[in-house]
């Protein structure tokens, strides 16, 4: 067994709220090891976007332990970048500027990433005239730029229709399987999770339940977070925690 | 008014308009593009509190604006966090706010100082000394921004991609916010507190209905803010105008020709 790229022990997070503590992830454990899709769902507020930033080290964690494996390369992909109109940027340049090579010594490089997420028609396209699931893959070429051991996506198919979707999610199972890198998405859409996942993590402050997709569906805490979500009033277990209810 | 045309100050105020326009061109694109029109606008009506302080504290005047600008956008960088007021209301807060203050202070310094000179500011009565503090200035920003242009297009993308990309943010941030100040403490004499954010904002709009790449904008928008001073100062000498209102008059005229030729 290899080491993992990152393992995450009892992570807690926490953010002072008036005069108390909000707390936003409690007691989250997870493993992230090569090769496998890891997919996080949980309902708005559940602390998703928090926990990616904590394992990409953006914000600190309150407790708990984090390791990296030494060497560690991340590439990222924001749940959406929000480029000023005014910022006359091509896709080229914007992926030039992730490293501080020269353009013409990365060019191949640049063509290679864009061709495989099936965007290299897109080059030479101001950042402005791109459609929602272009964007998306420009993002995600960026992100595949440096080579990375796990690729985190935040929400990939945010603004993108349902057709797109699926053909990202392929490209996306595709990356995974040319490059064996590991990749940590966010996601909201629970079909499409299932057919591409190795694992699913259930997270609404703390990870309710977690394993195999189908293992996943069957949970009674999934059940009662995704399948009937207006049944319950209160959140389990977490009374007036919830962001929801602010 | 023609022997004001040959004469040594305007010489002197169009060599200070070239300079101006080589500073306010980049940051200004800078402040677009990361819509921070309005931080602009807040730092340079705070600069009339820095000149009390320095006329109080017997300081450089250049200083103490630097101060002062440095103060109000460190406050609005933290105010940003507490989400109990918009950001755009704190914004008008400490822009108001500190123009109120520093006109109280100003007039109960005791000095005689003209507080309009500094609000509407004259090119025309600045000296040798000003010349220096703004080629000071030109070289201090040229040579960070061919330093960190890389790493200053990452932030203005995305602070957190840039984030990932190793691109040290804050170190990059505050070197900003430190040439912002000393650009506003150096442009108040020539335009003044109220119009010195168009200098800023106007060319760098301008330039941005034509540019194809951010390099292209930046000197672009120097260009456009050096024809908009040269102009705007030949102006003011020609038809006895005030200096800072007429070249802010002609960077607009610039501006909405760009529009109307982009329209066709």
């Amino acid at each position: 067994m290899t080491t993992p790229l990152i393992a995450a022990h009892h992570i807690w997070v926490s953010r002072p709220a008036g005069t108390e503590e909000k707390i936003i992830l409690e007691d989250v454990s997870l493993t992230i090891s090569s090769g496998k899709i890891i997919t996080l769902i949980g309902p708005n507020g559940a602390g998703k976007t928090t926990l990616l930033k904590v394992l990409l080290n953006l914000i600190p964690y309150t407790a708990g332990t984090l390791t990296r494996r030494p060497g560690l390369t991340i590439g990222y992909m924001p749940q959406k970048l929000d480029v000023n109109p005014t910022l006359p940027i091509t896709v080229e340049r914007l992926l030039s500027l992730g490293t501080s090579d020269r353009l013409s010594k990365i060019q191949p490089l640049i063509d290679t990433c864009l061709a495989e997420v099936g965007a290299l028609a897109l080059k030479h396209s101001p950042l402005k005239v791109l459609s929602g699931g272009e964007m998306q893959r420009i993002m995600l070429a960026r992100a595949l730029l440096t080579s990375p051991d796990l690729l985190v996506l935040d929400e990939p198919m945010q603004g993108v229709d349902v057709l797109g979707q699926e053909e990202l999610y392929q490209l996306i199972g595709k990356i995974r399987d040319n490059r064996g890198c590991a990749i940590l998405l966010v996601s909201h859409d629970l079909h499409l999770v299932m057919a591409a996942s190795d694992e699913v993590i259930c997270l609404n402050k703390h990870v309710c339940c977690s394993g195999h997709p189908h293992q996943v569906t069957a949970d009674p805490s999934y059940q009662e977070l995704f399948v009937v979500p207006y049944k319950h009033e209160h959140d389990h277990r977490h009374d007036g925690a919830c962001e929801n209810h602010e | 008014m023609s022997e004001l045309i040959y004469s040594d100050l305007f010489y002197k105020a169009l060599i200070a308009g070239f300079g101006l326009a080589l500073t306010t061109g980049p940051l200004g694109c800078f402040l677009v593009w990361r819509r921070m029109a309005f931080f602009g606008d807040a730092l340079a009506h705070s600069s009339l509190l820095g000149i009390a302080l320095g006329i109080l504290l017997h300081i450089n005047i250049n200083i103490g604006v630097i101060g002062i600008c440095l103060l109000c956008a460190l406050i609005l960088t933290k105010a940003h966090s507490r989400q109990h007021l918009a950001a755009d209301a704190w914004l008008g807060i400490i822009s108001y706010g500190a123009l109120a203050l520093g006109v109280l202070a100003l007039s109960i310094s005791g000095t005689n100082v003209d507080i309009e000179s500094y609000l509407l500011g004259d090119i025309l009565t600045l000296r040798m000394k000003d010349l220096y503090w703004i080629y000071g200035c030109v070289i201090l920003i040229s040579l960070f921004i061919f330093w960190k242009w890389r790493e200053l297009l990452l932030l203005t993308l995305d602070e957190e991609l840039a984030q990932t990309a190793g691109v040290s943010v804050g170190f990059v941030r505050t070197v900003f916010m430190v040439l912002l100040a000393l650009t506003v403490a150096v442009t108040l004499k020539a335009v003044g507190a109220l119009l010195m954010p168009a200098l800023m904002i106007m060319p760098a709009a301008t330039a941005g209905r034509f540019a194809r790449s951010p390099e292209q904008m930046a000197f672009l928008a120097m260009g456009m803010g050096f024809v908009g001073i040269s102009t705007g100062l030949f102006a003011a000498i020609s038809f006895n105008t005030p200096s800072g209102a007429t070249i802010v008059t002609a960077c607009l005229v610039l501006f909405l020709g760009s529009v109307l030729t982009r329209a066709r």
